[in-house]
């Protein structure tokens, strides 16, 4: 019994310990496990232009644009405090839509736009029929401000709902 | 002391034996029947209003991945009352469960890159939690090669119990990672403070489906460690006889 | 589909594929198993127990 107890209690301590060691590297390497930055983080601390970033918000509504009626489109991100210009000439995912969540990997040019070579469609974790969606537009209780902010909230840092 | 003594009884393989002898049957029709209401369900559903018909790749994508994550769980139990208490059907179950639980992943990752390349725009990121699911993949296959690569099946059995509970600390990195971190990956759906945001029509054949593939994998976690300990037995068996006819056949 | 079929079926075969080759291998190793136990036992009658 007490060799069993020993063994007990020495898995308990490595579990422990574990978790501990993993908890530590985990928040060292914090920054470098983010997959975006949002505009604000962006607009407090400008990365250098010309290296590859990701930044990940709501498309503006409204901002989407086809540039010279060619094949490229200019859009804003936004994540309600700031906003981003993105450039991006290329194939967009089926849910690319305005006031839905991006992620868009690029670069930032002189201007401070961001010149993308890579869009990602961000969506949130509400799924639900279209009548559903009629209906409640329909009653009135369906906020677009509520969806939209939904959708910020998971497409923002930490991406934590309520 | 009185539950690990009922722990032990459970625990008997004789008594297994006999115990799942009555249950497997009923567990294997479950599973059958709740599939078949399940898929008749998923093809049923609504499409979402965002992800169109895309939505029905979810009612396999997350019941997959729930029972990668609870098969890994079940599988750090067994080797965790394996390393304390020594007992040997641990072992047995805690290897039973390995493939299975590596099958349940694969199909999350694969059914989640096959629902990722039409509505994300891409069939891989290295996300937070994308990354974790994967590195519990290989934690899967890490312990099936561990648990084979010594000569001596307990050293073996041992290493990989180890490899096993070390491994425990993903799975709350996978759960929170879509919180900890900003990931592609959308948070938690189900398993969420303020209940489920998925509309009833889409919730109900999700929940079968997860119920579905929590019976296929306990009818089949429960036939592998039944033929598992019939294996030892037979080994027992020609051991025996080898023995009787003074012949060693190594 | 709505112009998924290309994604979504694929995903259901491979659940097929994957789940169907666990179920079978489990089910054909679990047969092969109980039915060379029986022949031992038939074999040597007195080494049950």
């Amino acid at each position: 019994m007490t060799r069993k107890r020993r063994r007990l209690y020495m898995v308990v301590v490595g579990m422990v310990c574990l978790a501990v060691a993993t908890g530590l590297v985990l928040n060292a390497f914090n920054q470098d496990l983010v997959f975006f930055y949002s505009p604000s983080e962006v607009a407090k601390k400008p990365p250098v232009a010309g290296r590859m970033i990701r930044i990940g918000g709501l498309v503006e509504m409204g901002s989407v644009k086809r540039v010279g009626g060619g094949p490229g489109i200019v859009f804003k991100v936004t994540d309600g405090k700031f906003d981003l210009n993105v450039a991006y000439t290329g194939v967009l995912p089926d849910l690319f839509r305005e006031g839905q969540g991006v992620v868009a990997e690029g670069a930032l040019d002189q201007s401070g736009a961001l010149v993308a070579s890579q869009i990602l469609a961000k969506h949130d974790e509400k799924y639900m029929p279209p009548e559903v969606v009629a209906a409640l537009k329909k009653s009135g209780q369906w906020r677009e401000n509520e969806a939209a902010s939904a959708n910020a909230a998971a497409a923002l840092p930490g991406g934590k709902s309520l | 002391m009185a539950t690990t003594f009922n722990l032990h009884r459970f625990a008997n393989p004789a008594r297994f034996m006999r115990l799942t002898d009555v249950v497997l049957p009923w567990l294997s029709a479950a599973a059958v029947a709740s599939l078949a209401i399940g898929l008749v369900m998923a093809f049923r559903a609504p499409p979402d209003y965002q992800q169109g018909e895309t939505v029905r790749i979810m009612f396999i994508h997350v019941p997959a991945a729930m029972m990668g994550m609870m098969c890994y769980a079940c599988m750090a139990v067994a080797s965790a009352a394996a390393l304390i208490w020594r007992h040997p059907l641990a072992d047995v179950a805690a290897q039973a469960a390995a493939p299975l639980g590596a099958g349940f992943t694969l199909l999350c990752l694969v059914t989640g890159s096959l629902w990722g390349a039409p509505m994300w725009g891409t069939w891989w990121v290295w996300d937070a939690r994308l990354t974790s699911v994967l590195i519990l993949f290989f934690l899967y296959l890490g312990y099936i090669a561990l648990a084979n690569a010594f000569d001596d099946p307990e050293r073996g059995a041992r290493a990989a119990a180890i490899l096993s509970l070390v491994g425990v600390i993903n799975l709350p990195i996978i759960h929170f990672s879509v919180n900890w971190w900003n990931t592609l990956h959308q948070p938690a759906s189900i398993v969420r403070m303020g209940g489920p945001t998925i509309d009833p029509s889409i919730l109900h054949p999700l929940l079968i489906m997860a119920l579905a593939f929590q019976f296929i994998f306990l009818a089949l976690w429960i036939l592998r460690t039944r033929t598992a300990l019939v294996r030892a037995k037979i080994d027992t068996l020609r051991q025996r006889a080898a023995a009787a006819s003074g012949v060693d056949r190594g | 589909m709505g112009g998924y079929a290309a994604y979504v079926w694929p995903a259901y075969g491979l659940a097929v594929v994957i789940l169907g080759g666990l179920a079978l291998a489990s089910i054909l190793s679990a047969r092969a198993a109980r039915r060379e136990l029986q022949r031992l036992q038939q074999e040597q009658p007195r080494g049950r127990g």
